[in-house]
């Protein structure tokens, strides 16, 4: 379909009707841009824009998957987890997000931010390939052309959009438009409907041009012997190209060498450990001493403004099965301790190896507060601004046996930084639900 | 029929259908973005498509083309000289793609509130990006001169 459709036939069909003035304007592009011998690289065409493509359609399933597995990872359904509440049709495939792995979702939302950080060179690769049809003249053609470009807007608004506000978001430059989850949501669903259309339409060319020259070939070609590609039907091949300074290998290579510095300055903020420092420019590649509470810390005391005037006298309060209590944290520390190795894994991508938090499990403090059986808790910090000073945990959350409220890390008590006097820790929970500074513990049926 | 469809529509009606398919998909996730801040969202979106294509690619478009000028002014590579374009290039681009990544960090546009979130400081973040733009360049200029030797010696010796 997409042969017949992207031939010339149908613009000449259509041509005897268009005034002549039309015509004369399509023939006479301004000089610029729109004139195809502007573009003079000799290794723009088909073949390389595919490699790129294939990368990017690869890549981009792949980060678009892993974001829908974060929003779900939030429990969207329960209380007021939900970001965008007007999710409508958009959360279809929401699910009941599992404790276990307890380490699945430190992999997912690290390869989804790793792996968006690394497309940014292919994606700036392929812009590039494909830049001289943004200046297509005429401009419009034909309605299918019309609607294409339109999509075309949003593919690629959509996709510097949904790159960018990850990218800033990670590095706490708060720029958006409007709330972060908002934008990023629903930017993504814009752009992955562009982006599906795209690939319907141009998945049989890909294929084609990727036949079209040997891969192996091309790492075997060096600058003096590339030649361009035979022209296409869609113009990408200049007609007037210049003497080549760089082979496609080359610029592969270029593509693929930023790719994989990125990689290696920022993994590093994901795995960890002795790895943490290596990622030099990551926004969670510095190391914060080797005392039990020097791992990385989502958001400090000073942000959430506590201070150890609101901890002092500390107590906690158990609600459930219609009763309340209150616990102080030595009523905590004289209940039977549980040791769960759980990491802290950020929706920004960082995490921390598994740290040792000890407390008392939550089924335990269900079953204290009368609620032996709770549909959820809902779990509120003594904060008392910030999105995340309350988070709904699922009944699987409550009951497994490495859900904790801690009360100590590593063998020591947990730092201010860190939630003392007591946060909730739970296995395979996005950091912001292991709510920190535990004030109140409502058990639901 | 289908051929007159096709001469007025410029495409297979599948074409169409995907077309539409899209755009109402896109239509429905817009109708919840946009009222978040329906100038803000706009600007965004044809500000991002913008952004990239008519200044940032243009941009280093130009910077590129300067670069190879300036090479071909020199002449035609001779013999034993190996093409430097590229060691200059592969580095530039690696530290621009790195600083238009990082930005916000190496730049610190939002250092007090990454301060105040993480208890870190964004001091060293620039100082990393120059220490990895010294190391490509010296990386690349390490790779030009072991080029240069090789091509040298090449040169040296009889053709066969």
């Amino acid at each position: 379909m997409t042969d017949q459709q992207d031939h010339a036939p149908p613009t000449d069909a259509a041509r005897p009707r268009s005034p002549r003035w039309v015509r004369w304007i399509g023939e006479h592009p301004p000089p610029g841009p729109t004139r195809r011998g502007f573009w003079r690289s000799p290794i723009r065409g088909p073949w390389l824009t595919a490699v790129f493509g294939l990368v990017l359609l690869i890549g981009i399933t792949i980060v678009f998957v892993t974001g829908l597995l974060s929003y779900a990872a939030y429990n969207p359904d329960l209380g007021s987890n939900d970001l965008t509440p007007d999710k409508g049709l958009l959360g279809f495939y929401l699910f009941h997000w599992p404790t276990q792995p307890y380490w699945l979702y430190r992999f997912t939302q690290g390869v989804h931010v790793t792996l968006g950080l690394i497309l940014v060179p292919v994606l700036l690769g392929k812009l590039w390939s494909v830049i001289p049809k943004l200046f297509d003249w005429p401009p419009v053609r034909s309605p299918a052309q019309f609607l294409e470009r339109i999509s075309l807007l949003l593919l690629v608004g959509g996709a510097v959009f949904e790159f960018v506000t990850g990218i800033v978001n990670i590095q706490y430059w708060y720029v958006f438009p409007a709330s972060f989850y908002t934008v990023h949501l629903y930017g993504a669903w814009i752009f992955i409907a562009a982006f599906a259309a795209h690939v319907a339409l141009k998945s049989r060319r890909m294929v084609t041009a990727l036949r079209s020259r040997s891969f192996r070939d091309e790492l075997h070609t060096d600058t003096a012997h590339t030649r361009p590609e035979p022209p296409d039907p869609d113009d990408l091949v200049s007609p007037n190209p210049a003497a080549p300074t760089i082979s496609r290998r080359g610029a592969l290579g270029l593509v693929g060498a930023g790719s994989l510095t990125v990689l290696l300055l920022t993994v590093g903020q994901s795995i960890g450990g002795a790895l943490r420092p290596t990622a030099l420019l990551a926004p969670r590649g510095q190391t914060l001493g080797h005392g039990p509470n020097d791992f990385q810390i989502n958001k400090t005391a000073e942000e959430a403004a506590i201070s150890t005037a609101e901890t002092d006298g500390w107590q906690l309060e158990l609600r459930g099965g219609g009763t309340s209590m209150t616990l102080t944290r030595d009523d905590l520390l004289a209940m039977p301790q549980h040791t769960a190795h759980l990491p802290i894994a950020c929706v920004e991508g960082w995490s921390t190896r598994n740290q040792a938090w000890t407390g008392v499990q939550l089924r335990d403090l269900a079953r204290l507060a009368g609620a032996p059986e709770p549909g959820s808790v809902l779990v509120e910090s003594i904060q008392t601004g910030g999105l995340f000073r309350s988070a709904t945990l699922r009944r699987n959350q409550v009951l497994d046996p490495d859900s904790l409220l801690a009360l100590r890390v590593n063998d020591a008590d947990l730092s201010l930084d860190h939630g003392y006097p007591a946060r909730v820790i739970v296995p395979n929970n996005p950091g912001v639900h292991n709510t920190k500074w535990v004030g109140r513990l409502d058990f639901q049926a | 029929m289908m051929r007159r469809f096709r001469a007025r529509y410029g495409a297979h009606p599948l074409h169409l259908l995907t077309m539409l398919a899209s755009l109402a998909l896109a239509g429905y996730a817009a109708l919840k973005l946009v009222p978040a801040n329906p100038l803000g969202i706009a600007v965004w979106f044809i500000g991002a498509a913008i952004a990239h294509d008519l200044l940032l690619l243009p941009l280093y478009s130009v910077v590129d083309s300067g670069l190879v000028h300036a090479w071909r002014r020199r002449g035609a590579p001779e013999l034993p000289q190996a093409p430097w374009i590229n060691y200059l290039r592969v580095p530039l681009a690696l530290s621009a793609v790195l600083l238009l990544l990082y930005a916000p960090l190496i730049l610190q546009f939002a250092g007090h509130r990454y301060a105040v979130t993480t208890s870190m400081s964004t001091d060293p973040y620039l100082e990393h990006w120059l220490l990895i733009t010294a190391a490509l360049f010296g990386l690349s200029a390490l790779g030009y001169a072991v080029r240069l030797r090789r091509s040298r010696r090449q040169h040296a010796r009889p053709s066969g």
